[in-house]
């Protein structure tokens, strides 16, 4: 078996609301080995967007630790967790998130200006990771002017420019018709065999979950 | 600056609300350069002062005379260069509106006192030769369209009677900071006609004007001055020009203390309308900030953000303003006679002070917003609907 | 139909800040402008109060003010002999001539400095003249002595003139000797001695500087006039009824804070009417999803046009009305200041009138309305099935 690259070990999560705790998460522990494509089902509210930010490093766990790549990111501080997301994770989210204002290749650049990467070695990454996606000839459009499948592989490209090794995905084909989610799953899936990269991606679309290597379930804040 | 691009774009995003808001800050930025111009216009006399100068006056108060007897003995105090005087004359030309500076002047000490009044050599003789002769300031002339050859008559008040002066020069401001609406004639005359009407008040010099070699010896020669007319009917008292200036300034304090007051809610107002826009963009774009934090963008990158994006409006804002101050100051100079304001320009002073609190504001209206973009965690970000 | 008022107000509490911020932009603007206009009305007031209608004051016709004018002995009984000078049971003629200089006295206060305060010689007639200037502390100058009495203001604002002390002016010592009230008018800014005893300190022997007298019937001032016109000797004065004198006093102080109050509320009302615009047009694009339900449950365009109206109309008033309650705190203060009519201190408090109150309130409504209307025109005009597709 391979090297785990995620361990989440004991892991609470509650939210506050007004006076009271909702909990969300409620101890649960996973391990992902790298080159692991995971895929996380469950019902709405079942607390699998949770767990993702978790591993993410977007949100921070009530109790437990969660280690990636050796390093416990509850101990970082914000700055510091900041600039390991910059260097460790690709964040693919259900409505691509794209900034509108910038073009197709601004927005593949953004993680790239956190680097410190002079502007060719910048047009070199990102006119690669938008070859990844096939949208080479689409880089001076606005989001916009792209399709919910294209704003959606700009968005992947953005994930993968700055070359992390793991990708998370919140529902990434959730907001596609059926021909386009098509096409993203398979991205991921030639993400994963042909770069290596491990990816943990929350779905509750039962063909998506086919891609993945492995799947679990969520309920009620358990792993199943 | 990596980011400047987005923080451009951003500023950009809504075309109508930026401009709007540059145009804010552009009105707030030129009504308060109009406001400190208008208070540089009140200290004027104050500016003008010089150090060298001293001024003598009735300790009772600037409206009661004192004795030409006084001259000679000022004279003699060591320090002292040269004695002048003068009376406020005052009078009533064509209506009480027309209102300009007239003084009854010893005219050959005075331009000795007051080297920024440039008078050409041969008006000065022609100006010296003539008893009823007067001099104006090239402001004045300009506004009356005087020349030189002209009569002005003016009905005395202080000095009852009907007066008749002929313009015989016009002398020249030596810069801007200095009083081109004057009217002076000769002290000489105006004793002279004092002696045949009002022979009670002849002799009687309104202020004396000392030189002094060395502005340190102010204090001294204005201690000896007072303390040659102690109790006497006609007590002195002697302070430099700049105080005695103030001394005008301080009666209307309440008008600075107005300007200034308002000046300051100008600030306020800029302030508000760049927050405002600033907040509304911020609070838009809470999601897009959210998922840049996602990205791997740090507190700190966000501050540079959107404090670049209101730095951008502000100093945009700014710059029009400024721009505009000058047409505005322009155009309030041609509807108020020169007479009433005679010093009206636009110091640079003010153009530091309006630049520096555009930019200030620029920060301050991006504090709340970044605040909240930092504080917002990514999950609620993410989470945000309008 | 109609959009109920409710959700205008439902909307001010989702938007909390930049209502807020909105409403405060108002609020200053209604504020200042109140506040200037409030400060003019109070120097008219003053010295519009200061004179009476039923008196007729004359000063040289090429006076500035009471300080630049003198009235010889001569014109003086010229003028007595009028037939419309009111006598007094005595049978001497109800008037006073007056002695007007300024002096300096040293403000209370660190860095206050010194002023200039008028003193007013008068004759014995003058307080019946002006009955509204009473002695509420100490006594009365005697005639002949050199006394004074002091205006209540002066007493509050300069050193050395309380009861008791001692003023040096015009070669001698004056006594402090009683503490005058004129009710809030010019004359509580006045020191007050014997008339003679002025023109004997400041060697102004058979000379005034104006004088006033009562009319026999207030409706004779343009007898008065016609009088003076007629006789040459008399030419060189003007006659006027007092209160129009002091009036006049006032004009260049008041007018001067008006323009540049209103100059400067303008300048602050595009500031305003911007921030306004800026609120709305953001709240109609926040709405868009909203206002596209409304026009499809079946609201007219008009309908959307007054909910939004209303809304920045609303904003507008409640920040009036915040601003006029600010403003309106400004009446417990007195502020100083030299009048140049006078050439001497004046003191005064804001004053708000109700035609003040209604320019305030109109000058809002214009802010909200010009403020509001672009955005509402916008809202208005949105397409129903675009609004709804803009999610």
């Amino acid at each position: 078996m391979a090297n785990s690259i995620i361990q989440v070990e004991n892991v609470s999560k509650a939210y506050r609301r007004d006076t009271f705790d909702i909990p969300v998460l409620n101890n649960i522990s996973l391990s992902v080995s790298e080159g692991d494509f995971l895929g996380l089902m469950g019902p709405s509210g079942s607390g699998k967007t949770t767990l993702l930010n978790l591993v993410a490093g977007i949100d921070r766990p009530s109790k437990g630790r969660v280690v990636v790549g050796g390093t416990d990111i509850g101990t970082l501080s914000e700055t510091a967790l900041a600039k390991w997301r910059a260097t460790h994770v690709g964040f693919i989210f259900q409505f691509y998130n794209l900034i509108p204002v910038l073009t197709a290749y601004e927005n593949v650049e953004l993680p790239l200006l956190l680097t410190s990467l002079s502007k060719a070695e910048r047009k070199k990454h990102v006119e690669f990771a938008l070859q990844v996606v096939g949208l080479a000839d689409r880089m001076y459009h606005y989001p916009k002017q792209l399709s919910g499948g294209q704003e959606q592989r700009v968005a992947i490209a953005r994930a993968i420019a700055t070359d992390p090794t793991l990708l998370v995905a919140d529902e990434p084909t959730g907001d596609l018709d059926k021909q386009s989610a098509e096409e993203i799953l398979t991205l991921l899936e030639r993400l994963n065999k042909e770069f290596k990269k491990t990816i943990v991606m929350v779905t509750h679309d039962p063909r998506a979950a086919e891609k993945a290597h492995t799947v679990r379930h969520l309920d009620k804040g358990e792993l199943k | 600056m990596r980011i400047f691009k987005l923080m451009f774009k951003n500023a950009l995003r809504h075309k109508l609300r930026t401009s709007l808001t540059i145009l804010g800050i552009a009105i707030a930025v030129m009504a308060f350069g109009f406001l400190r111009t208008v208070v540089t216009a009140w200290y004027a006399g104050v500016e003008a002062s010089a150090a060298n100068r001293l001024v003598t006056r009735n300790a009772v108060s600037f409206i009661f005379p004192l004795p030409l007897a006084y001259r000679d003995k000022i004279a003699r105090i060591p320090g002292v260069e040269t004695v002048s005087y003068m009376n406020w004359f005052q009078g009533v030309y064509i209506d009480k509106n027309q209102f300009f500076a007239r003084f009854a002047a010893d005219v050959q000490t005075a331009l000795e006192v007051y080297p920024e009044f440039i008078v050409p050599p041969d008006q000065l003789e022609a100006f010296t030769k003539e008893r009823n002769a007067c001099m104006v300031g090239a402001d004045l002339a300009k506004q009356y369209n005087f020349k030189i050859g002209d009569v002005i008559p003016i009905e005395g008040d202080i000095y009852p009677g009907k007066w008749d002066f002929v313009v015989r020069a016009i002398y020249q401001p030596r810069d801007e900071k200095v009083d081109g609406t004057q009217m002076w004639f000769h002290w000489a005359y105006l004793d002279e006609r004092m002696r045949q009407d009002m022979p009670g008040r002849a002799g009687e010099v309104g202020w004396y004007i000392i030189r002094i070699s060395n502005p340190n010896d102010g204090a001294r020669i204005s201690e000896e001055v007072d303390q040659l007319f102690k109790n006497s009917r006609a007590e002195t008292k002697t302070e430099s020009e700049r105080a005695f200036q103030e001394g005008f300034v301080q009666g209307t304090n309440l008008i600075i203390v107005l300007l200034n007051f308002m000046s300051f809610v100008i600030i306020g107002i800029i302030m508000l309308v760049l927050g405002n826009t600033m907040i509304m963009s911020a609070r838009e774009r809470t999601k897009e900030y959210a998922v840049l934090k996602t990205i791997g963008f740090s507190g700190s990158h966000l501050t540079k953000l959107i404090a670049g994006e209101s730095m951008i409006i502000s100093i945009l804002g700014g710059a029009l303003g400024l721009l505009l101050t000058y047409p505005i100051v322009g155009m309030f100079s041609l509807f108020v006679p020169k007479s009433w304001f005679p010093i009206f320009y636009i110091e640079p002073i003010t153009i530091v002070l309006a630049g520096t609190s555009a930019l200030v504001v620029g920060v301050i209206a991006a504090l709340f917003p970044i605040q909240r973009a930092v504080r917002t965690s990514i999950v609620d970000g993410l989470r945000f609907v309008g | 139909m109609k959009i109920p008022l409710k959700y205008t107000l439902r909307n001010f509490r989702s938007r909390r800040l930049t209502t807020a911020i909105t409403i405060t932009g108002i609020t200053l603007v209604v504020f200042v402008f109140t506040a200037v206009l409030m400060l003019a009305a109070g120097v008219r007031k003053t010295l519009v109060a200061t004179g009476s209608t039923e008196n007729v004051i004359v000063a040289r016709k090429s006076a500035q003010g009471e300080i630049s004018s003198i009235i010889l002995n001569e014109t003086y009984n010229i003028v007595m002999s009028l037939p419309q000078v009111a006598k007094g049971s005595d049978g001497k003629p109800v008037a006073s001539g007056d002695v007007v200089v300024v002096i300096n006295l040293p403000k209370i206060g660190a860095e206050a400095g010194i002023s200039n305060v008028t003193v007013r010689g008068v004759s014995q007639a003058a307080f019946q003249l002006r009955p509204q200037v009473r002695v509420v502390e100490g006594r009365m100058f005697n005639w002949g002595a050199r006394e004074v009495v002091v205006g209540s203001s002066i007493t509050r604002r300069f050193e050395g003139v309380q009861l008791g002390s001692t003023i040096k002016f015009g070669g001698d010592v004056w006594s402090v000797v009683g503490r005058t009230d004129a009710g809030g008018t010019g004359f509580d800014s006045e020191i007050w001695g014997d008339v003679s005893q002025l023109q004997d300190a400041f060697s102004r022997q058979g000379a005034f500087s104006t004088l006033t007298f009562r009319m026999t019937n207030p409706d004779q001032l343009d007898q008065i006039k016609r009088a003076f016109e007629e006789d040459n000797r008399l030419q060189q004065f003007e006659p006027k009824t007092e209160k129009a004198f002091f009036e006049e006093q006032s004009q260049f102080m008041a007018i001067f804070i008006e323009v540049l109050g209103i100059f400067i509320t303008v300048f602050f009302s595009v500031g305003a009417i911007i921030g306004a615009m800026i609120t709305m047009y953001a709240a109609v694009a926040n709405r868009t999803v909203e206002i596209g339900t409304l026009r499809a449950i079946g609201f007219r365009r008009r309908s959307v046009l007054a909910a939004f109206m209303t809304e920045s109309l609303l904003i507008a008033l409640i920040g009036a009305a915040i601003g006029l309650f600010m403003a309106s705190g400004l009446q417990f203060f007195t502020v100083s200041t030299m009048n140049w009519g006078s050439f001497s201190e004046l003191e005064f408090s804001f004053t708000l009138t109700v035609e003040i109150l209604t320019y305030a309130v109109v000058f809002a409504i214009l802010m909200g309305i010009t403020g509001g209307f672009l955005p509402a025109v916008r809202a208005a005009r949105l397409n129903i099935v675009n609004a709804l597709r803009s999610a």
